[in-house]
């Protein structure tokens, strides 16, 4: 079961004299291949959320549980071998200096312990191009160039297959479309929709674009000052619409 | 003649420090200072280890090892205590110089009427300056070789990912803070070494022969990449063994220009720097193409 709790989680973080919860008191229960989309203002905790979730900011109160197990105290590293995350900037998720296929080939042992064994690329060739042909959108033809000569849209999708290509239990996704072109931007979103639902992965997913927020998942909610002031299941979520949404925003 | 056979030879040798600083300085991404104290190190240890009727083989081995502990201290004060790599480098480096003198016992010791690795019998009977050539092929052969086996684990690719995008290895769970460590472990072993190895063809280790040794380091690596330009990785760990020697020649050059060598240590920064900016200034003058041209011909 991968189900994620987070049991009363409040963030604190010191700003210059004063301390600020970024995060104040979030109970939430994400039950295994729910796909959330995360909605709220900038500020609002969405990424105080994921920080929490992977580790990379310390929670001051309060528990986070993935899969049965409490994720407290275990370091972000630790934690990558569960969860998987894909960012914002399409330059944060991948190498830009070695190949489309290094990278793949690295993010298969996403949370293994790396070996002295040869890293065995012309074998696993054929699969990563059948991989990488997924995107489709030359991903595929570009194998053997350096990540930093892809497209941004290519980039991320290289991201997204990094982050699932070894099932993880909890998938993040961090604005993920937001550095992209409209058109772009879609064809991402349509790649994340068909992985998270051909995997039956448990995901949750930051986003500003209102539509995609009511369009894929099945689940919404919305931050606010570092808490969770809506949630909509699939039924409630398919009932939605645009200004409902954008009543939260005014 | 003979010149040229010494500057392939030292060439050789000194590539070895090229080779530890392309771990750090173009995998990792930044200069490691600690060279300058482990190049002296590497020379100390060796030099005393064979003084005290240990073998040259064993005592080049002990500058090897020597020469990791340094890395292994930088890197400990960089990713435990915080410190800055370049400061956590320096700090090293300065008190590496206490204690190479302390293992030496003075600031300078000879290796006059003791055996060393240039010596051995099959060595004997080659024409002057052939032993450091064929040792330092050997050594750089057998690195070389090993780097690059290294470099394509899954150990390695982790390396390479650490230096490249350290937020990204992060989330594939693999931890910067080790591969950091690694990297200046193995770039500083190989520093050592070459210590061991300059001590043992030059006859004598010195407390000060670690200055401007980084500037050496990074002639080698840069020189490499000015003159043969986009390579895979592995081509570019012999860019920097060539780039070494072809160094060698120009200090050779300059040298014959009627430069005194008190001068060379402004010379080799000034050669740096102008390798250095040639990638800059190659856009204008496309002096890559005629620098090129120059090693086809003479090459």
């Amino acid at each position: 079961m991968a189900e994620l709790i987070l049991d009363h989680v409040t963030v604190n973080v010191p700003v210059a004299t004063e301390v600020k919860t970024l995060l104040q008191n979030v109970t939430l229960t994400v039950k295994n291949g729910d796909f959330v989309t995360v909605l709220g203002h900038n500020g609002a905790g969405k990424s105080t959320l994921f920080n929490a979730i992977t580790g990379d900011l310390p929670v001051s109160g309060g528990t986070v549980t993935l899969a049965g197990k409490k994720l407290n105290g275990q370091r972000p590293e630790q934690r990558a071998r569960h969860i998987a995350r894909v960012f914002q900037d399409p330059k944060m998720g991948t190498a830009p200096r070695m190949t489309v296929a290094e990278n793949l080939l690295l993010a298969s042992h996403r949370g293994q312990r790396l070996s002295l064994r040869s890293r065995g690329l012309n074998a696993q060739k054929d699969r990563l191009k059948e991989l990488a042909a997924k995107t489709g959108n030359g991903l595929a033809e570009a194998l053997d160039k350096p990540t930093e000569q892809l497209s941004g849209g290519q980039r991320q999708a290289l991201s997204l297959l990094m982050a699932t290509m070894r099932e993880p239990d909890l998938l993040l996704l961090d604005e993920h479309t937001a550095a992209l072109d409209p058109h772009t931007s879609q064809s991402i979103m349509m790649l994340t929709n068909e992985i998270v639902s051909n995997q039956d992965l448990t995901c949750l997913m930051i986003t500003h674009q209102v539509e995609d927020a009511l369009r894929y998942g099945t689940r919404l909610i919305v931050l606010d000052a570092g808490q969770v002031v809506a949630d909509f299941d699939r039924k409630r979520k398919a009932a939605l619409t645009r200004d409902d949404v954008l009543a939260f925003f005014s | 003649m003979s010149l040229g056979v010494s500057a392939i030879g030292q060439g050789l040798l000194y590539g070895l420090i090229g080779l530890g600083l392309f771990l750090t300085f173009r995998v990792l991404d930044f200069p490691d200072m600690t060279v300058e104290g482990t190049f002296p190190f590497g020379a100390a240890v060796a030099v005393s280890a064979i003084t005290h009727g240990i073998s040259p083989i064993v005592a080049t081995l002990l500058a090897t090892g020597a020469g990791m502990l340094a890395g292994l201290a930088t890197g400990l004060l960089t990713t435990k205590g915080r410190i800055p790599v370049l400061l956590a480098g320096i700090l090293v480096m300065t008190g590496l110089f206490s204690i190479n003198l302390r293992i030496m016992g003075r600031a300078n010791l000879s290796l006059l009427h003791q055996a060393n690795l240039f010596q051995e019998s099959f060595l004997k009977d080659l024409p002057p300056y052939f032993n450091s050539v064929v040792i330092g092929l050997v050594v750089a052969v057998v690195v070389v070789g090993l780097l690059i086996l290294f470099l394509n684990t899954q150990l390695g690719q982790g390396f390479i990912a650490a230096g490249d995008n350290p937020n990204m290895a992060r989330s594939l769970g693999i931890d910067p803070d080790h591969q950091m460590v690694l990297g200046l472990m193995v770039g500083n072993g190989l520093v050592g070494l070459a210590g061991g190895l300059l001590a043992q063809n030059n006859g004598y280790a010195d407390v000060n022969m670690g200055i401007g040794v980084i500037v050496i380091g990074l002639a080698a690596i840069i020189i490499g990449e000015v003159v043969f330009g986009e390579l895979t990785l592995s081509q570019r760990l012999v860019a920097v063994i060539l780039g070494s020697i072809l160094y060698r020649f120009v200090l050779l050059v300059v040298l014959a220009l009627g430069f005194n060598a008190d001068d060379l240590k402004l010379i080799s920064a000034v050669v740096l720097a102008i390798a250095i900016m040639v990638p800059q200034i190659d856009h204008q003058l496309r002096l890559r193409r005629v620098l090129q041209k120059g090693v086809q011909v003479h090459g």
